[in-house]
Formats: C-alpha cells, sequence, structure tokens
C-alpha cells in the first residue's frame, strides 16, 4: 500500500523519517493482510502442535530412558511362554509375533463373519420395520429399541454369562439330532473328504461348468428365436446327473460326516463354535444390527413413493421393482451411514476379552504384560485396528462410487 | 508477484525466528566448561570424603514428593480378598493394604494417608514406570524379568506363595495328572499363565484356556462350569472360593505349580526410598520376633527396655529414622496403628479372614521354621 506518487511530492519529508515511515506502513500494511495473517496463524498452529507432540515423545523417551527401557520391537522374536486357547495352533515355544497374528486372526474372524450376519440381520429387521405385519413389526421395533439404548458390554456379558453359561454341561448335553450345545460350546457334524473325494470333486466341477454353459446358451437362443428352451430345468437336470454319476463312479462314499462325541474331558470331532466366539459374534451381529436395520428402514422410505408406483404401473415384477427401482436408490442413502456401523463393529470386537474369546486386544493385553513393552504393543495394536478400519472405509467407499448418481 | 514473495519471505522469516528460538545453542562456553571440571576436581579431592555420608542421610526425591502431597499413592488390588479388597463399606481391606497403611503411618503417623489406586494386572507396571504410584503392593511375583528387564525393584518378600489349581470335588481329579484335556480359567497378565504352560507341558498333557481380564470374571465362569479348573496363587485361590455360590464343593489340588515371592515394588532408581520400604516391612517382621503388639507397644515405650535392638527399632537408641528421613519412633507409630506382622497376618488371612494356615508353613517367622527373617536393625 504505498502512497500515490502525487501526494508524496506535496508533503515535504527528511529521508530518514521518508524511509521509517515507509517501512512502517509497509509492515503495517503486511500485519493487516489477510493472507499474510492466514498464513501466520496456521504457521503458529503447526508449529504449537509439533512442539507439543515432541515435548510428549521426548517427555516419553526420557522417562523410558531413566527407567532403562527402550522402545526396540526385538522383544517380538521372544518365546512368548504361552498359549492361546482358540484360534491358529500357538505352542508355548512360539514367539510373541506368533501370539500377536494368532490374535490378529482371531479378530478378523469375528469381523468378517460379523459383518455378514449383521448385514443379513440388519436387512431382514429394516425390511420387517416397514412391514404391515403389526406383530412382526412390534417385535422388531422392541428388538432395535432394547440393543440400540443399552451399553454393548452390558449387552456381552448378558449373552455370555446369562445365556451361554447356563446352557447344560457336556455331561448333561442337548442332542438336536446332529447339533449337540452345551455351555462349553456347540457341535456340528463335520465333512471330511474320504477315498475318491477328488474324482468326485473333479466331476462336480465339470458338472458345474456345464450347467452354466448350458443356461447362457439356452438364454441366448430363447432370446434369439422367442422359442421356450427352458434353460434353468436344462442346467440343473444336467448338474444333477453329473454329480450323481461322479458319486458313483467315486465308489458310493466320497464325503463321510464326522459326529462330535464325548473322549475324557472334551468332545473330539465335528466343528466346534466356542461360548466366547458366538458370545462376541453374537453380541456384535445383535447390537449392529439393529443400528443397520434403522439405516435399512430409512433408506428404503428414502425413495419417493411416486418410484413405486411408476414402477408397477409399467408391469415390473416385485421382485424387478426391488431390484430396478428401489435398491438403487435406497443403496445411496444406506451405504455411508453402513459404512459407520461396520466401522463401529471392527472396533467394538476389541471388547472379546470381557467373555474370554482371545481377539487381537486381549493378546496383545497378554504380550504386554508378559513381556513389559507397553509402548510398542499398544502402538502396533492401534496400527493394526487403523489399517483394519482403513480397509473396510476404502471398501465401502468404492462401493458408494459405484452407486453415486451418474451425471451426464 | 514482488509483494507476493514479500509476503512469502516475511512468512518463512517469522517461521524460521520461531523455530530458531527454540534451539538452545551455545556451543563456546563447552570447552570452558571443560577447563571449570578439570580445576574442581583437583581442589575438592580432600573434601570428597567429607560429603559423601552427607549424601547418604539425605532423603530421596520420592519420599520428599509423598511428604510434600500429604499421601501415599499405593497401586493395589481391589479384587483378590484377604490381600486387597473393596468391600461392601467402599474400604479397601487386605493384607497388601494394610502394608500401604504401615508406610504412611511411618510416613506421616497416620495410617489413612493413603490413596488407594486399584490397578489391574497389566496395568500395574506401567503405572510404575510412568510414576503414577509411588509403591506397588499388590500380590505381585517377584522373576527376574520383572526386576532386570521392567525398571522396578522388588521389596522383601511379605508372603511366600505358590500356583495351585481349584477343581470341583466332583470332578474326581486328585492331582493336576488327570487334567489331560482340561479346561482352565485364569486371569491374564500374570506369571499365572506361563507356570501353567509350564506344568502342563512338562506332565505332556493338553489343555484350553480362558482368559479374563478382572478376577470377578474369572472366578465367575469358572463357577459357571465353563472351566474344569481355576489356577492362580493358592493364597487367591483360598480367598476366591469364598466367593464362589457353594464354597464347599471346591478343592484346591496339593501340587504347588511354581514358587511366588510376593512383596512390595518400587520404580528403579530411588534407592533411598527403597529403603524406607523395606525397612519399614523388615521393623514389622522384628516387631513380631520380639513380641511387640499394637497392643503393648506403648508400655514397652513407657517402661524399661532391656533388649537394645527393641530400642534401637522404636527410635529410644540410635538415629535410624533419620537415616531414612523419617521420624525418630516411625516404627512406634506403626505398630501402634497397624500392628506387627503377625497381627496383619491374622487380621487378612487368618481364621477371622480368608483362613489360610500360617503355622509351620513358609510364611512362619525363621524362629518357628519359617522363611521370615528380617536382617539386624542395627
Amino acid at each position: 500500500m504505498r502512497a500515490p506518487a502525487h501526494l508524496t511530492d506535496r508533503i515535504p519529508l527528511t529521508t530518514a523519517y521518508r524511509l521509517h515511515s515507509g517501512l512502517a506502513t509497509r509492515l503495517a500494511a503486511i500485519l493487516r493482510d489477510v493472507r499474510f495473517l492466514a498464513f501466520a496463524s496456521q504457521a503458529v498452529f503447526v508449529a504449537a502442535a509439533l512442539a507439543v507432540g515432541g515435548w510428549l515423545v521426548s517427555n516419553l523417551l526420557h522417562a523410558l530412558e531413566a527407567l532403562g527401557l527402550n522402545l526396540s520391537f526385538g522383544f517380538l522374536q521372544r518365546t512368548a511362554g504361552f498359549v492361546i486357547g482358540q484360534g491358529p495352533a500357538m505352542e508355548r515355544t512360539d514367539s510373541f509375533l506368533r501370539a500377536y497374528t494368532v490374535g490378529l486372526a482371531n479378530s478378523l474372524q469375528v469381523i468378517v463373519v460379523g459383518l455378514v450376519l449383521a448385514s443379513l440381520l440388519g436387512l431382514l429387521a429394516g425390511i420387517s420395520l416397514l412391514s404391515g405385519n403389526w406383530l412382526l413389526r412390534t417385535v422388531i421395533r422392541a428388538y432395535v429399541e432394547v440393543m440400540r439404548n443399552t451399553p454393548l458390554l452390558v449387552q456381552l456379558f448378558f449373552l455370555y454369562f446369562a445365556v451361554i453359561l447356563q446352557l447344560p454341561s457336556l455331561a448333561d448335553r442337548v442332542v438336536l439330532g446332529p447339533v449337540i450345545l452345551s455351555q462349553r460350546g456347540v457341535w456340528l457334524p463335520r465333512l471330511i473328504p474320504s477315498e475318491g473325494f477328488n474324482l468326485w470333486i473333479g466331476l462336480a466341477t465339470a458338472g458345474v461348468l456345464t450347467g452354466l454353459v448350458l443356461y447362457f446358451r439356452r438364454v441366448a437362443r430363447r432370446l434369439r428365436t422367442g422359442e421356450e428352451t427352458r434353460p434353468f430345468v436344462w442346467a440343473v437336470g444336467s448338474l444333477l446327473i453329473i454329480v450323481a454319476a461322479g458319486w458313483v463312479l467315486a465308489g458310493g462314499r466320497p464325503i463321510t460326516v464326522e459326529y462330535a462325541r464325548l473322549e475324557g474331558l472334551r468332545m473330539v470331532g465335528g466343528t466346534r463354535l466356542t461360548p466366547e466366539f458366538a458370545g462376541i459374534l453374537f453380541g456384535l451381529v445383535l447390537y449392529t444390527g439393529a443400528f443397520i436395520a434403522d439405516i435399512v428402514r430409512a433408506g428404503l422410505l428414502a425413495v419417493p413413493h411416486g418410484q413405486l408406483e411408476a414402477a408397477r404401473a409399467i408391469g415390473l415384477s416385485e421382485l424387478q421393482v426391488l431390484r430396478f427401482v428401489i435398491l438403487p436408490q435406497a443403496l445411496r442413502v444406506i451405504v455411508p451411514p453402513l459404512t459407520n456401523q461396520y466401522l463401529n463393529l471392527a472396533k467394538n470386537s476389541s471388547l472379546a476379552i470381557a467373555v474370554g474369546f482371545p481377539d487381537l486386544y486381549a493378546v496383545s493385553k497378554v504380550i504386554f504384560s508378559q513381556s513389559g513393552q507397553a509402548v510398542q504393543t499398544i502402538a502396533m495394536m492401534m496400527f493394526t485396528y487403523l489399517v483394519i478400519s482403513l480397509v473396510i472405509s476404502a471398501v465401502m467407499n468404492v462401493i458408494n462410487a459405484r452407486l453415486r448418481i451418474v451425471e451426464r | 508477484m514482488s509483494r507476493r514473495f514479500r509476503f512469502v519471505f516475511l512468512s518463512v522469516l517469522a517461521l524460521s525466528m520461531l523455530i530458531a528460538a527454540c534451539q538452545p545453542a551455545e556451543p563456546v562456553i563447552v570447552t570452558q566448561e571443560v577447563v571449570v571440571t578439570q580445576e574442581v576436581q583437583v581442589v575438592t579431592t580432600q573434601e570428597v570424603q567429607v560429603q559423601v555420608p552427607v549424601e547418604f542421610t539425605m532423603e530421596s526425591a520420592r519420599l520428599q514428593a509423598v511428604k510434600d502431597s500429604g499421601q501415599l499413592r499405593c497401586g493395589v488390588n481391589s479384587g483378590v480378598r484377604g490381600f486387597g479388597f473393596l468391600n461392601e463399606q467402599s474400604e479397601f481391606v487386605g493384607f497388601d493394604i494394610d502394608f500401604c497403611r504401615a508406610l504412611a503411618a511411618a510416613i506421616f503417623n497416620d495410617p489413612e494417608a493413603v490413596e488407594f489406586r486399584p490397578l489391574t494386572t497389566p496395568e500395574r507396571f506401567t503405572a510404575l514406570q510412568t510414576n503414577e504410584i509411588d509403591v506397588l503392593i499388590r500380590n505381585t511375583t517377584w522373576t527376574f524379568g520383572r526386576d532386570v528387564e521392567l525398571g522396578t525393584d522388588f521389596g522383601p518378600t511379605t508372603f511366600f506363595d505358590g500356583q495351585g489349581m481349584m477343581v470341583r470335588k466332583d470332578s474326581g481329579f486328585s492331582s493336576l495328572d488327570d487334567m489331560g484335556g482340561a479346561t482352565i480359567c485364569l486371569q491374564t497378565g500374570t506369571t499365572t499363565e506361563l507356570n501353567l504352560a509350564d506344568a502342563f507341558n512338562s506332565r505332556g498333557l493338553t489343555y484350553e484356556t480362558l482368559l479374563f481380564d478382572t478376577p470377578e470374571d474369572t472366578y465367575k465362569t469358572y463357577d459357571e462350569g465353563r472351566c474344569d479348573g481355576a489356577t492362580s496363587d493358592k493364597s487367591q485361590l483360598t480367598g476366591n472360593r469364598t466367593g464362589l455360590a457353594t464354597p464347599a464343593d471346591h478343592v484346591i489340588l496339593p501340587e504347588t505349580m511354581s514358587k511366588e515371592p510376593l512383596g512390595p515394588v518400587w520404580a528403579h532408581g530411588d534407592q533411598q526410598w527403597g529403603d524406607v520400604v523395606q525397612w519399614v516391612v523388615y521393623g514389622l517382621i522384628i516387631a513380631e520376633e520380639k513380641g511387640i503388639t499394637s497392643a503393648n507397644v506403648d508400655q514397652i515405650v513407657a517402661g524399661e527396655i532391656k533388649d537394645p535392638e527393641v530400642a534401637r527399632l522404636l527410635g529410644l537408641e540410635g538415629e535410624f529414622g533419620a537415616l531414612l528421613g523419617l521420624a525418630p519412633d516411625f516404627m512406634v507409630n506403626v505398630i501402634r496403628t497397624v500392628g506387627n506382622y503377625g497381627e496383619i497376618y491374622d487380621r487378612n488371612l487368618g481364621p477371622e479372614g480368608v483362613d489360610i494356615p500360617r503355622a509351620g508353613t513358609l510364611n512362619d517367622l525363621w524362629t518357628r521354621g519359617g522363611l521370615l527373617y528380617a536382617p539386624p536393625w542395627r
């Protein structure tokens, strides 16, 4: 902001004063400059944030140094000395790193199965909330309200201690056909491949491929010629014939069924769902499912009613109305809040320790108390949960982008 | 263009001045300092011998900090009956709790001047390392790794424990060897899970573990029958058995899977503070050995004392309190308000408490065949 030339010419000033005044006005002008102020205030804020962060870190390092500790991750290679009750096998002599991966695998199992089941439950419950059936609607509404308005930890304790552990003991186990229920877990029969399995599975795969090829060829022919080709009947028929032929060729028993039986203190064989896994899984599914139900209900209601009427008016079937009109529009509303619920489920899985399930958090806790390396272990754990959350977010963002309204 | 340049230049200048202001850099003086220290060393060689004993009587920094704050911060358990337990009246009671009170009585002549910090097992060492507590008295086992690696120091053992296994009477187990394939409930973050792995591995038995964060969840789950056994230090098993639905239905197997010396722990680096904790504990043991109790301590102080060690313990002879930075008669205050070791034991672990037999065990005085032994107070 220099004064116009004609003004400075008229006012007589000494050189020194003019210089001084020029500098002062320029400085004042810079200090009044909004861009400078914006930049400077942000610079000061960044510097202050860095200073506080640096002070915290140096404080930590000093405190650790004073106690003779350091921040190396070398302890991960040391022998863990403990075993983990569930998940991938772990020996006493395995390393802390192995223990950590076992915990991670257990967490991922809960998260992945939980996401699928919670989505299914949420979808069904969300549709039920809009149902014309008063009883169904009211029951589901009660479920949603109870789940949404009580703490998850309380629900987990209730589910584990008051429901699952109240099942009968192994000695008094409940046998429902092939399913065995007890407080030590739920056992289902396991399918075991036996002799001839490879031959049979090869033929079965061929059967599926043949069925698919037949189906698409006959659909194409129907479109081309207009005659009724019955693609579905042909596909299923060929599939069944080939699979049955394979069964006979493979000697009649390519798969045997193994039932669980009691041996000493434990059940042997079969597939087992442990009470702890069931506790955390169903706890998370019931809790998150209630939130998803309301999101689905809101998404379906967000589609204007006229769209539904218009779709019916042009003669689409109910399934087609849902598939081509309602869902594409509802999903746009549903996906962003659904992402939040998925992230919540992933993070809430760290409550598993409350019901004794050795997930990532529970195992990390054991690792840091056995190794004493709390800072590193917690940092690793935070990083791992961060990665899990970012992966979920990334996948959901891709889905969200695909569902976006394409504007021309 | 030039205005933009000037604006950026000035911003960068301001930022760099800010950064420069944060860096204390005075390299010139360093060389001078070297010269000074050399001169001092020559002059003070004779004085060193005078100053060293003075440094010994100096108080510990932590003791001063505790005195300034007016309270001792003691890390304790809140879920183990007999040792550290938050009772129905919201009071901390137990064997470990009484040692916290004894320390407070030694420092402040007030056994109530303690701030109890209930800690979970994994939290406890972090709390010491980060200076959240002054001393940790929370049934903590003294091990090589904890002593050397975690930056903590261990005091004299106040209770000699060992890991045991609690099972149902009707389970038919009479020893660990019967327990192949069993499911065991235990608390996470302790030496317990390591000892359990050792015990079962050395017997060639398979087992499953269920880990919980708190003793409450652990014993609740065991009580529901989810586990065939619950393992912990025998003292804790005895204490927690009283909290089960039907305590008489459960027994503790005879095997002892480990040595568990339990005692006070403090952060490494302040030996004088360690001395205070250590000698208060020893004082309590000596008091029992000499028959000084909360009931008779005042009479003994008032009367004529024949035993010189008793006179030294009670501050009537020597300057032992001053050496630690405490009152001369600090042990009188401790014994009057909290009692001697035997009284603490009987109150919490004796028949009135969780009933852990003492006579003839490791926790009896050395004069009666146990391991409790204090160095001489002189």
